[in-house]
């Protein structure tokens, strides 16, 4: 492994991190479709920013951006509060005009001015390495590494520093509110923290696929756990482990890095998805199966209690003519009678069934219930 | 838009309505992006209503990877090819988030803002890979990001219209079920209707919708023109009927003018150019709609607290007693 190869790693991970971050809280708040919103829109704040100070690597178009950013979700909410506008819709007019607004600028002033839309949209993460930062000739490691190491550390110290606050306002906004905890503060700084990393992270990855790496990983970690330390923990380790085969992917295909590492977050969001232990597809598949099985056996114990000392307990209680009491399938019923006999719950005998000590305890219980 | 540029625009109307007429390449392209506008419009009224507005955005990001996939596959440039596969992944997309929603407590907006992300950097994924492969004449796949309205010809605005046509076809003939799902889901299920079946169908219309416009408008702004002329709309109306036909021609109108000012001027690309279009419908109607709008609005609130003053004053005045000084206490 090259150090180019090292270092673009390093980004892609320090970057799928910080996101990770302020994406756990807008996953839980209900607010995935925000950063979308505001990663499309910063283009018109950083083409604002670079026309007034010219330069494409200005921290002054950070501060452009994430304003823009803020804008966007101002926009956003002052439509809402109209009550004319559904949030939804309210999203989906403001960032594409703000977006609009962004690209007319580029393509009307772009002939004298180096500003690729391609590379803010899409990103292009395989020359981060190139661009190194120095200080009085010290070579201190690329500068994308530098700004996104930054964004992480912020987002991670202000998760410390307002964990309480940031639990509590997005869990229970109006107890927050009652407790002077000013929820409105905590969501514009959380916005805040959105927009920042964003602006970071669209030279490593561009701004669509910021995205990716703000929803994928807090959701995946959704179905994983229901602790919020655990949750914003598991996303960072998810963000992380698809960045870096992502960027192998890329390697192995000599495709765009930014999307192989998008499409590694939508397989690890699978994986979790399908295999979650509690959660998963495969899991729920698999006890809802067990569930049917222990129902039945329940019942035939039920039955076959019912009967007992009976008139007719000979004709009901008979293996061979259960199937047609109970109306199940006689693979079905052969299955369930084995299995209910296996864990003790009926005995057989010349044929019969009779309901164990056991049997008849878990039937009592069923139907009480 | 600055003052100077407009009164440029109002100068030239004469010429661009001739141009309209009588230009091919602006006659075309003013007649694909008023196709895109009247079928975006009128699908996207139902995506609004049930607050499905996002999900033409995830649609339009999502139909990235068909593009590559069906030139992988086809080993074919013809739009008919490239926009199908566009279709299909939009589709798989959409029904994806739907399944998500379904079968695991992921919410809406998660599963939205994932699918329409993932499958977008899948889409360039595939886009570089061919782009870097070396049999690749790969040149045109990228315009589909942001559309290119000029490359519009007469035989492509032929076949949107026609596809166009038979989305608007299904959905009047399914008019009645696609009203009655929009509004009451639970209604519709419970006197039998196959709301399953319906929900899919309406969202593979708007899927229809999406696909006519990547060509034109992009796939980053597409999701304007589905929420945009319906949002407008609905300020104008309570009634489905005429929200959707306003929609269409809100829809239609912001293609147009979008169109043909783009071509007067030099720089100005059509795909934003529509969506600033359709934004200022959209204002104005938020203003100035009646019943609605917010000048409309404080209005009838003024005139409420003139009432009430007058009220007052009368029954000060009947009584004889003190008279209260709201001026002050308001």
């Amino acid at each position: 492994m090259s150090d180019a190869q090292l270092d673009i790693q390093m980004i892609a991970v320090v970057t799928a991190a910080a996101c990770a971050i302020p994406g756990t809280f807008l996953v839980l708040r209900r607010m995935a479709m925000m950063s979308d919103a505001i990663s499309h829109s910063i283009l018109l704040g950083i083409v604002i920013g670079f026309f007034i100070v010219e330069s494409t690597t200005s921290p002054v178009l950070i501060l452009f951006a994430a304003a823009v950013g803020l804008l966007t979700v101002m926009m956003v909410e002052w439509l809402q509060r109209t009550g004319l506008v559904r949030e939804d819709a309210a999203i989906g007019i403001v960032f594409p005009l703000l977006f609009s607004i962004g690209v007319i600028l580029i393509s009307r002033f772009a002939g004298n001015v180096h500003l690729d839309l391609d590379a803010v949209l899409l990103g292009e993460l395989a020359f981060a390495s190139f661009d190194r930062f120095q200080v009085n000739g010290w070579d201190l490691g690329p500068k994308g590494l530098w700004v996104m190491g930054t964004i992480l550390l912020l987002n991670v110290a202000l998760v410390i520093v307002f964990f309480k606050e940031l639990k509590l306002a997005t869990f229970d906004p109006a107890l927050a509110a009652s407790l002077g905890f000013m929820p409105g503060l905590v969501h514009y700084g959380l916005m805040s923290m959105v927009s920042v990393t964003t602006v970071g992270a669209f030279d490593a990855v561009g701004s669509i696929l910021v995205v990716a790496l703000m929803i994928g990983p807090p959701a995946a970690a959704y179905l994983l756990t229901d602790d919020l330390r655990k949750m914003l923990v598991l996303s960072v380790a998810i963000g992380a482990i698809s960045a870096v085969l992502g960027y192998w992917m890329a390697h192995w295909l000599d495709a765009s890095i930014a999307g192989a590492m998008a499409t590694m977050v939508g397989i690890s969001f699978l994986t979790v998805l399908l295999f979650a232990p509690a959660r998963g597809l495969v899991a729920q598949v698999l006890r809802h199966k067990r569930q049917k099985l222990d129902f039945a056996q329940t019942m035939l114990a039920i039955h076959v209690m019912n009967h007992e000392g009976t008139a007719e307990m000979r004709v009901e209680n008979r293996v061979d003519g259960l199937d047609e009491h109970l109306h199940w399938d006689t693979q079905f019923t052969a299955q369930i009678v084995d299995l209910a006999r296996r864990h003790g719950i009926v005995t057989e005998s010349n044929g019969v069934l009779t309901v164990t000590d056991n049997g008849r305890q878990r039937a009592q219980a069923a139907m009480v219930r | 838009m600055d003052t100077v540029t407009s009164i440029a625009v109002l100068s030239v109307l004469p010429d661009i309505l001739h141009d309209l007429i009588f230009d091919y390449t602006l006659r075309t392209v003013a007649l694909g992006a008023a196709v895109i506008g009247i079928v975006a419009g009128a699908l996207g009224a139902f995506a609004v209503l049930r607050r499905q507005s996002l999900v033409g955005d995830a649609m339009s990001h999502a139909a990235l990877p068909g593009i590559g996939i069906a030139y992988l596959v086809t080993g074919r440039k013809e739009n008919l090819v490239l926009l199908t596969g566009a279709a299909i992944a939009g589709w798989l997309a959409t029904l994806a988030v739907l399944g998500i929603v379904r079968r695991s407590r992921v919410k809406f907006d998660s599963a939205l803002g994932l699918m329409l992300s993932v499958f977008f950097g899948f889409g360039l994924m595939v886009l570089t890979y061919i782009q870097r492969r070396p049999d690749a004449s790969q040149a045109g796949l990228d315009k589909f990001l942001f559309g290119q309205a000029a490359t519009l010809v007469q035989g492509e605005v032929r076949n949107m219209a026609i596809a166009g046509g038979l989305a608007l076809a299904v959905l009047l003939f399914l008019w009645k079920s696609f009203k009655l799902i929009s509004f009451d889901m639970d209604f519709a299920s419970s006197i039998g209707y196959p709301v399953r079946v319906l929900d899919v169908l309406l969202t593979t219309l708007v899927v229809v919708a999406i696909v006519l416009g990547l060509q034109a408008v992009g796939v980053v702004l597409m999701s304007a023109m589905i929420v945009a002329p319906a949002a407008a709309a609905r300020q104008w109306t309570n009634r489905l009927g005429v929200m959707v036909l306003l929609s269409a021609f809100f829809g239609a109108l912001a293609g147009v003018t979008g169109a043909a000012l783009s071509a007067t001027q030099r720089h100005l690309p059509t795909g934003p150019t529509i969506v600033v279009c359709v934004s200022a419908i959209v204002l104005i109607s938020l203003l100035l709609a009646p019943n609605r709008g917010l000048v409309w609005a404080w209005f009838a609130r003024r005139r409420k607290g003139e009432e009430l003053r007058r009220t007052l004053a009368a029954a000060d005045a009947a009584h004889g007693g003190p008279r209260i000084l709201i001026e002050e206490n308001s």
